[in-house]
């Protein structure tokens, strides 16, 4: 049995740039391994659930291995908090699964449906990472299948281990890790909402109560203007202990049952142009008036609290044909200034975007290519039609640069390769390490041409 | 590799000596675009393209190419295509001719015909295999609104552009899905040395103008890009003249 193979077209989850290729579909670690053996000139690249943004899981030309379809969960240690899966097991599966066993994946970015694979690809972050760190650092073990057909087990402080977390599937295909959980109580999170009236009234709330909490972050209305210029709303909370529900009630009787809310899928065919400066702009006015001034303790669902967007599936489509960009970057802490800039420059700009959120990262981690730095993140969604939206990015990036902070390459569809090594100082070791690993240049996709990493 | 905005980082350019060509690729070379090739004949003015596109900071090479050989197309392009991914081919080779003279001198004629059209038709299909195999890239073809009815005052050239456009139109049919991008472009009259002299048509443009709309076509993954944009309008109700009409316009 050979694996399924189609040729088509593929993008990223911001359907900008789209590249045909031939994607295989392996079923077994056997086809997997000969799919990499048989990939032809054009090499091949690893696909998960296609939430990277830009063109980091596409090779034009060349074989993308669709992982979903490994999808096993081999052991869970229901006592010591770890699981063994398949790369291809998304972490909604494992929410499924192992909520009622008391255990939560250890850090979730704002979508469930990613890969095990693709989360340790992308070195992923969530709202806790100044706690937690980034999900590389919960992975205890995890097996690689290399340019020479080779299955290596590569565990945490080797170099093959930090150059495959953030690595971005260019050392080789994830094929099974070994998790660290973490212990819950209830299904449910307790939640702290508060607004922020500015910039600086958000960053001094960050920097003053985030250590309080597990989880933060804060979404941040980057059309306002004038004194409101960068005016938010937090939330931040923890997963609720099992006292903090209410008697009696239905969550009280299964603490630990995990639910979610699916919308209607967002329609193909939504014009471009939608969600304009006028759209967005009330939408955000809305959604921060809406928004308690100061509540404490409310209970929320994890899929509310965490993954607000998977409850409309197909939401990028809201953007119409042309797609969007989602830029995202760090600057380190000390570097206010350069944020506050930047923030300043894109309320001038007037970019329609109304999924800004900033957050506090802790600890850089290990990674050579992992996107976080101890600071300041900001991420945005900015239509592609946007105009002039390419040589404003451009000289975001020149900011970002000067400051000492980098733009994060799982989101990123439009980065001047020039500037990446500015922003990823370990990216002569990883280029070192790939040469020797894969001489042949096995492992490749659109991102790693366009940014010749 | 494209951008989320559709800018090349490799541009090859056949007809490299084309103002229209050269206006874009200044454009493209400010954004991203880091490697040019320029195809044409050897020439001064060939070199002399190449050195104003290396004085903004791209890394230029010229490839001799003539589109009145399609035999040596093959070879010509497969020598570009085998250095590294070409994300944007733009066909911009094309000579007007002069109808009044070219009416009376078959052979000119055909010259047209063969530039414009089968030289085009030639280096069009070896272009989108070499796309087709990289899975990625665009090529836009310089067709022209002359193209789109042949008029009594230039219907030679007319002719070879309606042909171009056709072949463009369903080249593009052909790849799409493949991830190739097919874009064809009809500029009004534009001033340029292919003009100089001429009486200005209405919605007269500048080979920049034609620039800017390639690159929003680009970043719009357009199929067709009329410049300046109201042609689109003008166009589509010139096409539908009645013959005795359309015969005596003034233009």
């Amino acid at each position: 049995m050979s694996a399924d193979t189609d040729w088509g077209p593929v993008t990223g989850w911001g359907r900008t740039a789209p590249t045909a290729a031939r994607l295989i579909r392996p079923r077994t670690y056997e086809e997997a391994a000969l799919a990499v053996r048989e990939c032809g000139a054009r090499g091949g690249i690893a696909r998960g659930l296609g939430r990277a943004y830009g063109d980091a899981a596409q090779n034009a030309g060349g074989a993308v291995l669709d992982m979903t379809a490994l999808d096993r969960v081999h052991a869970v240690d229901v006592a010591g908090g770890t699981v063994l899966c398949d790369a291809g097991v998304s972490l909604h599966r494992l929410m499924e699964l192992l909520l009622p066993l008391g255990w939560f994946v250890p850090v979730t970015p704002g979508t469930r449906y990613v890969t095990v694979g693709g989360a340790i690809g992308a070195d992923i972050h969530g709202k806790n990472h100044h706690v937690s760190g980034s999900f590389a650092r919960h992975v205890a073990a995890l097996e690689l299948l290399t340019a020479d057909g080779q299955v290596r087990t590569v565990t945490p402080g080797t170099p093959l281990f930090d150059a495959t977390a953030g690595g971005m599937g260019l050392t080789g295909v994830i094929l099974t890790a070994t998790l660290r959980l973490q212990p819950v109580e209830t299904a449910l999170m307790s939640v702290d909402t508060e607004r922020a009236a500015d910039l600086d009234d958000l960053m001094a709330r960050l920097t003053a109560t985030d250590h309080r909490y597990r989880y933060s972050v804060a979404w941040i209305d980057l059309l306002a203007r004038g004194r409101a210029t960068g005016r938010a709303v937090l939330t931040r909370g923890d997963h609720a202990p099992l006292d903090a529900l209410p008697a009696r009630s239905r969550a009280r009787r299964a603490p630990l049952a995990f639910r979610t809310s699916r919308l209607p899928a967002a329609p193909d065919l939504v014009p471009d142009g939608l969600l304009g400066r006028t759209t967005v702009g009330l939408f955000n006015e809305l959604w921060y008036r809406k928004s308690p001034r100061l509540s404490r303790g409310r209970l929320q669902r994890i899929s509310t609290f965490f993954h607000p967007l998977d409850g409309v599936p197909h939401w990028n489509r809201i953007y119409g044909r042309g797609g969007f960009v989602q830029y995202q970057f760090v600057v380190g802490e000390g570097r206010e200034e350069a944020l506050r800039r930047i923030v300043r420059r894109i309320s001038d700009h007037r970019c329609p975007s109304f999924l800004a959120v900033l957050k506090r990262f802790g600890e850089a981690d290990p990674g050579w290519l992992s996107f976080p730095l101890p600071g300041w993140t900001l991420a945005l969604d900015i239509p592609a039609g946007l105009p002039g939206l390419g040589a404003f990015l451009d000289e975001l990036d020149e900011e970002v640069a000067e400051a000492g902070g980098r733009v994060y390459l799982a989101k990123d569809a439009r980065l001047r390769p020039e500037l990446l090594a500015a922003m990823y100082p370990r990216l002569d070791d990883f280029r070192a390490l790939r040469a020797e690993l894969d001489p042949h240049g096995v492992f490749v996709s659109d991102l790693a041409r366009r940014l010749t990493l | 590799m494209k951008d989320a905005f559709g800018i090349p980082q490799s541009l090859l350019v056949l007809g490299g000596t084309s103002e229209i060509a050269l206006a874009t690729a200044r454009r493209l070379v400010a954004r991203r675009t880091r490697t040019v090739w320029l195809a044409g004949r050897p020439s001064p003015a060939l070199d002399a393209a190449a050195e104003q596109l290396r004085g903004l900071g791209a890394e230029v090479r010229t490839v001799a190419f003539d589109a009145l050989d399609p035999e040596s197309h093959e070879a010509a392009l497969g020598k570009v295509f085998a250095e590294g991914d070409v994300d944007l081919v733009l066909l911009a080779f094309g000579i007007l001719g002069d109808q009044a003279h070219d009416e009376r001198e078959p052979l000119n004629a055909v010259r047209v015909a063969q530039t414009n059209y089968t030289g085009a038709v030639s280096a069009g299909l070896v272009s989108a295999r070499a796309l087709q195999a990289q899975g990625h890239g665009s090529l836009v073809v310089l067709s022209s609104v002359a193209g789109e009815r042949a008029r009594r005052a230039n219907f030679i050239y007319g002719s070879s552009k309606a042909g171009l456009d056709a072949f463009a139109q369903g080249l593009g049919d052909a790849l799409h899905g493949t991830g190739v991008h097919v874009m064809v472009v009809r500029p009004g009259f534009v001033r340029s040395r292919m003009t100089a002299g001429m009486e200005e048509a209405p919605l007269a443009t500048t080979p920049e103008a034609v620039a800017t709309a390639i690159e929003l076509g680009l970043r719009r993954r357009s199929e067709t890009v009329w410049v300046p944009g109201a042609l689109r309008v003008v166009m589509s109700a010139v096409r539908h003249l009645p013959r005795t009409l359309f015969r005596r316009l003034p233009v």
